[in-house]
């Protein structure tokens, strides 16, 4: 009955949420709705017994990628409205529509099927962060080891191209020695 | 109705993959496809997650950890190459990626 009343309430959040999201002229409410959206996903976590997947969807979504989003969006004129050229609606429903159609057929196929067994059987008696250890480091070992050397790349590779030319602090310098934007420079010049 | 089984949250999954294929297909801004990226990552964890609570099994949640990570690393790469393409043109639009048209 909870659960029920819990599925519908935050299914009806989430979608409303990432609908928001996708259909928002503003970048800001657009990504503050996406952290919305994620914090609504965890509860979907919580409510299936995933509790350690949930604290991490917080705090990897909601604390690290969007903090990465909003730093990312101060190098981006991110107050004004964005002026998008739109495809034609037809299209992009007939594609959608047609691409759902897929992504159910591909997700409903192996449920057909019922000769489905558990490879990694939830264990009884410990918690569900105990027992994602528990195969988080026997049997997916490999896997999260290469995954961390992935995060290092991408934090190397982050730095590298975001932080080029951030030797000059732009608060200590004086206003006209400020590097003006490349477009400006180009429109000055043609 | 009140019961909710595995395919209560199959079909969310699948209304959050297409909102998030809409955006893809709709935006033309690279930050909002990064957004509709995360959607479409984190409508497949849903999926996971619930698989893997109704068949008990623990694949389906370490699936997920991947995918996670996946995207966080993916964030990391995309903005900085987003910073740099916007520090170069001064846009972000997608139209602005159209240089090599001849």
């Amino acid at each position: 009955m909870f659960e029920a009343i819990a599925f519908y309430l935050f299914a009806f959040l989430t979608i409303a949420m990432f609908y928001i999201t996708v259909m928002s002229k503003h970048a800001l409410y657009s990504m503050t709705a996406l952290a919305a959206g994620m914090i609504f996903i965890s509860a979907f976590f919580f409510i299936l017994g995933a509790d350690f997947l949930g604290a991490v969807q917080i705090i990897v979504y909601s604390g690290a990628v969007m903090a990465l989003y909003a730093f990312g969006m101060m190098f981006f004129d991110s107050t004004r409205e964005l002026k998008e050229k739109t495809t034609p609606s037809l299209l992009v429903f007939g594609l959608g529509g047609m691409a759902a159609l897929m992504t159910v057929i591909i997700v409903a196929a192996p449920i057909v099927s019922d000769n489905i067994a558990a490879a990694y059987p939830i264990v009884e008696g410990v918690g569900n962060t105990q027992a994602v250890g528990m195969v988080l480091f026997t049997k997916y070992l490999i896997p999260f080891e290469v995954a961390a050397v992935m995060l290092l790349v991408a934090m190397i590779s982050g730095i590298v191209l975001a932080g080029k030319k951030m030797d000059i602090s732009l608060t200590l310098v004086e206003d006209d020695e400020i590097p003006q934007h490349d477009k400006e420079k180009e429109k000055a010049e043609s | 109705m009140m019961e909710i089984g595995l395919n209560h949250y199959l079909v969310l999954s699948t209304i959050l993959f297409a909102i998030g294929l809409l955006g893809i297909m709709r935006r033309r801004n690279l930050l909002m496809l990064f957004f509709a990226t995360e959607i479409l990552l984190n409508s497949v964890n849903i999926a996971f997650a619930a698989i893997s609570h109704f068949y008990g099994d623990l694949s389906g949640q370490m699936f997920a950890f991947f995918v996670i990570a996946i995207a966080a690393s993916e964030v990391a790469v995309g903005l900085g190459l987003l910073v740099v393409w916007f520090k170069r043109s001064g846009s972000i639009d997608l139209e602005t990626l159209k240089s090599m048209r001849g």
